[in-house]
């Protein structure tokens, strides 16, 4: 089983990750387990996949937060993808989907990003990272986390900016 | 100025500890060219043409003395012993060693200096005014709201992978010296009657490929709410801006494809959900950061006696008279002094400034302007606070160091990109075609009877060296290999910011101090007693100029 970060952590992953559809995302077949589908399927086969417990959903770097909404509140986990690790937009998705709409659950980074990003990333949110290249090493990636341990800004692990902190 | 605290220490010590563990894998071969790249440029490291170029952040242009001798060392014992004063009001160093680059950083971060976010797609340096804080037709002093956003937009941990580089800009003055419009947002401070404070927020202006002036989305934004429409606009920029051709990625690019009143409904709307957030200011951090740019213990001068003195020296030395002309502008508090040292005699490539000068200026700033200088858009440096009374003493000194030369605001006080001679993106060289054109104009009697003319010249179409909004610009293009400048006319980067127009054919190297001789004839001929070469250019317009240029010889 593939392992990925999780919660400062390197756990196995139990999740499969259903790739964008070629075709109609309303005839595709998601398969029982735990799967993550893509932000098309979803939409398309809401109804049916609301009623299983083990449906994470995935979003593409040119879908926003706002296209999942208040759904994601009752999801287990959403993914957020990087094509690319210069695309950045996944960083204000995972923001949008902690702030606005109450997700709680597993925010997963997949996909091309980098080590180096992943402080950036947990800030904004996002606690699980499933890197794409399988040669990476995750004991010394777990590292980059603790890149910084004080911020200026605001963001989602730390909700207050640092003026409003400081003594 | 800015002092930094533990918690600022402690955020830029971490982040030099995360580049040297970068670098160190990069060399050994664990982090891929194309994963180092970004981390690099975020941290101010290019790779140039003939060895990396460091960019160093000088936030808002304000440097102490202690800041400039550790320039200085670096200058000295990293490089070639000497560095650039960049359009944005940076240093750069031309000639740094990859493997050195954790040391030169460690070293700066000793005296609070970094190049972080000076380069990459993120959110760069903050620039505003050189004469913040002191100008007499200042509103308000931007400086503590550039240290707001200059915390705010460190190491954003949303905004640090943009389409592409992201400039602000804060003028708090009645003429804006801080090109606001020319920004990808520009702050313009605002005092309402009932003393309320609030900026007027241009986006989407800038140079480069598509120079555009930006638009005005909100006529009053209060100072409590800064960050939060900043994080909108960024937020929408990031979200929305261009990824597929970098040429098309900035701001200006997105605002005008979706027009600025929609970009402005859409930063609004998202604004709503953030306004009252713990981003909004508290007056509590509004005066801290006003707490660090109180006045300096002036001293009470005669203000009166000393101007009578000033006129006396000037009169028997017509030389000091011509810089306290060209070189020294009024200051807000009467009997001082705001000083410009020109970085732009002739044959010196414009902003360059050696390790041994920019220890004289440490030790002018410490002997005249309580220990602080700023660097200028201009590529020039103040020293903001001189007493009337010491002008002279100062000049003197000034002039032995090569800093006296009295062109401020003239047609040789030439904005220059570092160009082909530097740069790997430029087309053509920019610093020999600025010497050029100085020598033409060596006549300093002359010069001084053109008045003020702005003349920027960039290498490449990129605009660092500001050419769109030049009176005169000047831009290198390459023709199947050779080099050629285009002119430009009619542009400004003040309050009333306009972009030139292209005069027509571009010219040889060798042409250029002909031709610039020429434009300036036209004006010289045509111009009104109070006219500078800008006003009667849009008086007149391009065709008289054109028409001289490009006469036949007969």
């Amino acid at each position: 089983m593939p392992k990925l970060i999780k919660d400062g952590a390197i756990v196995e992953d139990s999740w499969t990750l259903l790739a964008k559809p070629e075709g109609e995302a309303a005839s595709v077949e998601v398969p029982a387990g735990q799967v993550i589908v893509p932000l098309g399927v979803w939409l398309t086969q809401k109804a049916r996949l609301q009623t299983r417990q083990d449906i994470g959903v995935w979003l593409d770097s040119d879908e926003t937060a706002s296209q999942l909404g208040d759904d994601a509140r009752a999801l287990p986990l959403v993914a957020v993808n990087f094509p690319v690790f210069m695309d950045g937009r996944s960083f204000s998705t995972a923001r949008l989907l902690r702030e606005r709409y109450g997700f709680t659950g597993e925010l997963r980074a997949v996909g091309n990003f980098i080590r180096d990003q992943l402080c950036y990333l947990r800030r904004c949110g996002v606690n699980a990272f499933a890197f794409a290249r399988e040669d990476i090493n995750l004991e010394d990636a777990l590292k980059s986390l603790g890149d910084f341990s004080e911020y200026y800004q605001a963001s989602v692990d730390q909700p207050l900016p640092l003026f409003r902190r400081r003594a | 100025m800015y002092i930094y605290d533990d918690y600022d220490h402690q955020i830029l010590r971490e982040r030099v500890a995360q580049f040297r563990d970068q670098t160190a894998r990069f060399l050994a071969g664990e982090l891929k060219p194309e994963e180092f790249l970004p981390l690099r440029l975020q941290n101010g490291l290019y790779v140039q043409r003939l060895a990396p170029m460091l960019r160093i952040n000088v936030p808002y242009g304000m440097l102490n003395s202690t800041q400039l001798r550790r320039l200085a060392h670096i200058a000295r014992h990293y490089d070639k012993g000497y560095c650039h004063v960049s359009t944005r009001q940076n240093i750069q160093f031309n000639w740094p060693d990859l493997t050195e680059v954790p040391d030169i950083l460690t070293e700066l971060a000793e005296v609070q200096m970094h190049g972080t976010q000076s380069s990459g797609n993120c959110i760069r340096n903050t620039t505003s005014d050189q004469f913040a804080g002191v100008a007499e037709d200042e509103i308000i002093d931007p400086r503590p709201y550039c240290e707001i956003i200059r915390q705010w937009s460190t190491f954003h941990p949303e905004f640090a992978f943009l389409p592409r580089k992201f400039k602000i800009a804060v003028t708090g003055s009645q003429q804006d010296r801080a090109a606001v419009q020319v920004h990808d947002i520009g702050l313009q401070l605002i005092v309402k009657d009932s003393g309320e404070v609030g900026f007027k927020v241009y986006v989407g202006g800038g140079l480069g490929r598509t120079p555009v002036i930006g638009s005005a989305i909100r006529d009053f934004l209060p100072e409590e709410h800064l960050l939060s429409y900043l994080e909108a606009i960024l937020r929408i920029y990031n979200q929305y801006g261009r990824r597929d051709n970098k040429f098309k990625a900035r701001i200006k690019i997105l605002v005008r494809a979706m027009t600025p009143e929609i970009f402005a409904q859409e930063v609004e709307a998202e604004w709503l959900h953030l306004k009252d957030g713990y981003n909004k200011l508290t007056q509590a951090e509004i005066d801290r950061a006003k707490s660090f740019f109180t006045q300096p213990p002036y001293a009470i001068v005669d203000a009166n006696a000393a101007q009578a003195q000033l006129d006396v020296q000037a009169s028997e030395q017509p030389a000091f008279g011509k810089w306290l002309q060209r070189n020294v502008r009024g200051h807000k508090i009467p009997g001082y002094a705001a000083v410009t040292l020109s970085l732009k005699p002739t044959g010196v490539a414009p902003g360059d400034i050696t390790d041994t000068q920019l220890e004289i200026i440490a030790n002018l700033a410490d002997e005249f302007s309580f220990g602080e200088a700023r660097t200028t858009h201009e590529q020039n440096i103040v020293l903001a606070d001189v007493k009337k009374t010491d002008l002279f003493t100062l000049w003197q000194k000034a002039k032995q160091a090569g800093f006296a030369t009295p062109n401020i605001g003239t047609i040789t006080d030439i904005i220059c990109c570092p160009g082909g001679d530097f740069c790997s993106l430029a087309n053509a060289k920019s610093i020999p075609i600025a010497e050029s054109i100085q020598r033409q104009f060596e006549d300093m009697d002359y010069v001084y009877d053109l008045g003020d003319i702005d003349l920027n010249i960039s290498g490449c179409m990129n605009a660092c060296g500001h050419h769109h909004v030049g009176h005169i610009g000047i831009l290198g293009v390459d023709k199947k290999g050779e080099e050629f400048y285009q002119v430009q006319l009619g542009g400004s980067a003040s309050n009333d910011a306009s972009l030139g127009d292209v005069l027509g054919p571009s010219f040889g190297a060798d042409d250029m101090p002909a031709v610039i001789q020429k434009l300036v004839d036209v004006y010289v001929e045509n111009r009104t007693d109070e006219e500078l070469f800008i006003d009667t250019y849009r008086r007149i317009g391009a065709t008289p100029f054109k028409e001289r240029v490009y006469a036949k010889a007969h």
